[in-house]
C-alpha cells in the first residue's frame, strides 16, 4: 500500500493524545488511593487536557487531508453498525468532547462529589469524566486498529497484533509525553511516568517484533493462479492493459525499493524503541531528568513512530497487486 | 432474487480492448459524470477505466498460451467493499445485486478500495469520489432503447461475443447455462466474496459429428441413402481394389 501521510499523522498524533489522557487519569486514580501525590488541578490536569485536545485536534485536521470531499465528513457517522471507520469517526469527537469537559472541570476546580463509595472514597465529577475519557481512549485505540485489522485480504494487518500495537505504541508515546510534561508541571510524577513509558515502550517493542516476525512468515493466500483462475505453475503477465498509470498503480504500490523499506524498518526500531529506551533508562537513573531531555526523547520516539506507521502501510501487500505484476 | 452479472469466456476473448473503450465511452458521457483522466495529454498520464483487459502468458515456451483477461467489478454476492463504507455511499442493490457508489454520499476516503481484493474500484481525481463499474445500470433499464440494446456497453461491443450478460440466479438464463455447461469459475474464491461475474476457462475445441447429423431423419428422397461406392465395408484402394 502507498502510505498516506494524512493517516500517518492522524494515527500517531491521536495515539499520543490518548496515551497522555490515560497517563493523566492514571495519576488521578492512583492519587485517590494515596499511591501518588495529588496534583494541581489547573497547572497539571487543565493544561494536560488542553495538550490532549491540541494533539487530537491536529490529528483530526490531518485526517481531513485524506478525504476527497471533506465537506461531506459529517456523513461518516452513518454506518457505525458495520464500519470500523465510522465507529472511529464517532469515538474520536466523543473522546475530544469528554476530554474538554474533563479539562474544564479541572480548570474551573469544579469538582462536586457525585457519590461516596461504601469504604469512604468520595467520587467527584472529574473522576467520572476522566474514567469516561479513558474508556473512550481505549475504544478509540480499538477502532483505529480494527480499521486495518478487519480487512482479511491485507494479511499483514489482519491480526490482533495490529490493535495491540496501536494501543501500546500510542500509550507509550502518551506516557512519555506525560513524563516530559510532568517534569515541568508536576515533578513528583516524572519518575512514575518515565518508568511507565519505559515499560510500555518495552511492551510495544515486544508486540511490534511479534508482528514483524508473523509478517515475515506469511505465505500469500492469493496467487496469480487464483487471481485469474488458471492452474498452471508458470504464468507471466505480459500487459497490464495500459501504458500510463491508474488508480491501481497509484494507490497500492509504495514505489520504494526493498532497501528503502528495510532501512525504514531499522530506523523505526532504533528511533521508536532502542534510542528512547536507552534515554529513558538514563533519565530514570538521574535524580532530576530535565524537561528538555524528556521532551527530546518524546520527539525522537515520535519520529520513530512516524517511520513505524510508514512501514506499517508499505509492508501491506494488497492482493490486487497480483493483477499488476508488470509494475513490480 | 436477481443477481445480474457478466460471464466472460476466456476461450473466445481476443484481447481487442473493444469492451474497454466502449465502457469508457459510455460511462464518460453518462449522467453520472465524466470518467476524468489525470494529465491525459501530458507526460505520465493516468487513466480512469472501469474495465481493463490484461494479458498473461501461460506455460513454458514453446507450449504457451496467451490469455487475454478482461476484468471489471465482479459485483460480489458478499461484497467486502460495502460494509466498510463509513457513509453508506457504497451499496448493493436489493433488486438486481448491482454494487454501486452513491456519488452524492461518497467522501472519497478510499477505504472501500482497500477492502476490495480485486482492485476494481477507481478513484476519480477530478470529482474526488470513488467510482466503479455500474453494469451500465443507466442503460439496461432504459425502456427507450430496443430490448436487444438493454445490455452493458462492453457486452454489446464485444466482437467475439466473449461477454454474456444475465441473471446468474435464474437457472435457465444464458449466463447460468454457460457457467454450468462450460465449468464457469470465480476469481479468488479463497476470500468468500462470491463474485457474481464468472469466467469460462480455455477449452479444447473439438468437432463432434453425430450420426444423425450426417443422415437426415426427415429425408423423403433418400438422398443420404446414396452412399459412396465402394461401401465402407468393402476393401479400399490400398488393398488393391478397383473403382
Amino acid at each position: 500500500m502507498k502510505p498516506a501521510f494524512s493517516v500517518i499523522f492522524l494515527t500517531t498524533l491521536i495515539g499520543a493524545a490518548q496515551g497522555l489522557l490515560l497517563a493523566m487519569y492514571t495519576a488521578q486514580f492512583y492519587a485517590l488511593f494515596n499511591l501518588l501525590p495529588v496534583q494541581d488541578s489547573q497547572g497539571f490536569y487543565g493544561l494536560g487536557a488542553l495538550l490532549v485536545l491540541v494533539l487530537s485536534g491536529l490529528g483530526l485536521i490531518a485526517s481531513f487531508f485524506h478525504l476527497g470531499r471533506p465537506e461531506r465528513a459529517w456523513r461518516t457517522a452513518a454506518q457505525w453498525r458495520t464500519s470500523w471507520l465510522s465507529r472511529e469517526v464517532i469515538v474520536l469527537p466523543a473522546f475530544m468532547g469528554t476530554v474538554f469537559l474533563y479539562g474544564v472541570a479541572h480548570f474551573m476546580d469544579w469538582r462536586p462529589v457525585l457519590f461516596t463509595l461504601p469504604f469512604g472514597l468520595s467520587i467527584d465529577l472529574t473522576l467520572v469524566l476522566g474514567a469516561s475519557a479513558a474508556v473512550l481512549a481505549l475504544l478509540l485505540f480499538i477502532c483505529t486498529g480494527m480499521i486495518y485489522a478487519c480487512l482479511p485480504f491485507l494479511r499483514e494487518w489482519h491480526s490482533p497484533l495490529t490493535v495491540l500495537n496501536y494501543t501500546l505504541l500510542g500509550s507509550a508515546s502518551g506516557f512519555l509525553l506525560a513524563a516530559a510534561f510532568a517534569a515541568r508541571n508536576a515533578p513528583a510524577l516524572t519518575r512514575f511516568y518515565a518508568i511507565a513509558a519505559l515499560v510500555l515502550t518495552l511492551l510495544g517493542l515486544a508486540s511490534r517484533i511479534a508482528s514483524l516476525y508473523r509478517n515475515s512468515r506469511l505465505r500469500p493466500k492469493s496467487t496469480l493462479q487464483t487471481a485469474i483462475g488458471i492452474k498452471h505453475p508458470r504464468i507471466v503477465q505480459t500487459s497490464v492493459g495500459f501504458l500510463g498509470g491508474s488508480f491501481n498503480t497509484r494507490e497500492f504500490f509504495h514505489g520504494r525499493t526493498a532497501e528503502v523499506v528495510r532501512l525504514v524498518k531499522w530506523f523505526f526500531l532504533l528511533g521508536a524503541f532502542a534510542l528512547p529506551l536507552l534515554m529513558l533508562m538514563l533519565a530514570i537513573g538521574l535524580q532530576d531528568p530535565t524537561p528538555l531531555w524528556l521532551s527530546s526523547v518524546f520527539v525522537i520516539q515520535y519520529l520513530g513512530l512516524l517511520a513505524e506507521r510508514w512501514f506499517f502501510f508499505a509492508q501491506a501487500n494488497h492482493p490486487q497487486n497480483l493483477y499488476y505484476q508488470a509494475i513490480n | 432474487m436477481t443477481q445480474l452479472a457478466l460471464v466472460i469466456d476466456l476461450n473466445v476473448c481476443v484481447g481487442c480492448h473493444a469492451c474497454v473503450t466502449s465502457c469508457k465511452q459510455w460511462n464518460t458521457s453518462g449522467s453520472a459524470g465524466p470518467l476524468a483522466d489525470l494529465n491525459p495529454y501530458d507526460a505520465d498520464p493516468n487513466g480512469t477505466f472501469f474495465n481493463r483487459v490484461q494479458t498473461f502468458e501461460v506455460g513454458q515456451y514453446p507450449n504457451t498460451q496467451t490469455v487475454h483477461f478482461p476484468k471489471s467489478c465482479l459485483h460480489c454476492e458478499d461484497p467486502p467493499c460495502v460494509p466498510v463504507c463509513p457513509t453508506g455511499a457504497s451499496y448493493k442493490r436489493e433488486q438486481d445485486g448491482i454494487v454501486l457508489v452513491d456519488s452524492d454520499k461518497c467522501i472519497g476516503c478510499k477505504y472501500c478500495s482497500w477492502a476490495c481484493p480485486y482492485g476494481v474500484r477507481e478513484f476519480d481525481e477530478q470529482r474526488k469520489i470513488m467510482t466503479k463499474c455500474t453494469l451500465c445500470v443507466d442503460r439496461i433499464y432504459d425502456t427507450s432503447r430496443p430490448e436487444s440494446e438493454r445490455k452493458p456497453a462492453c457486452v454489446l461491443s464485444c466482437p467475439t461475443s466473449a461477454r454474456l450478460f444475465g441473471d446468474i440466479h435464474d437457472p435457465d438464463s444464458v449466463v447460468s447455462e454457460a457457467i454450468r455447461e462450460n465449468a464457469g469459475y470465480q476469481l479468488m474464491p479463497e476470500w468468500g466474496t462470491h463474485p457474481s461475474n464468472h469466467y469460462l476457462p480455455r477449452r479444447k475445441t473439438d468437432l463432434h459429428i453425430h450420426e444423425d447429423e450426417l443422415v437426415r431423419i426427415d429425408n423423403p428422397l433418400k438422398v443420404d441413402g446414396l452412399l459412396p461406392k465402394p461401401a465402407k465395408t468393402e476393401p479400399s484402394l490400398d488393398d488393391s481394389t478397383s473403382w
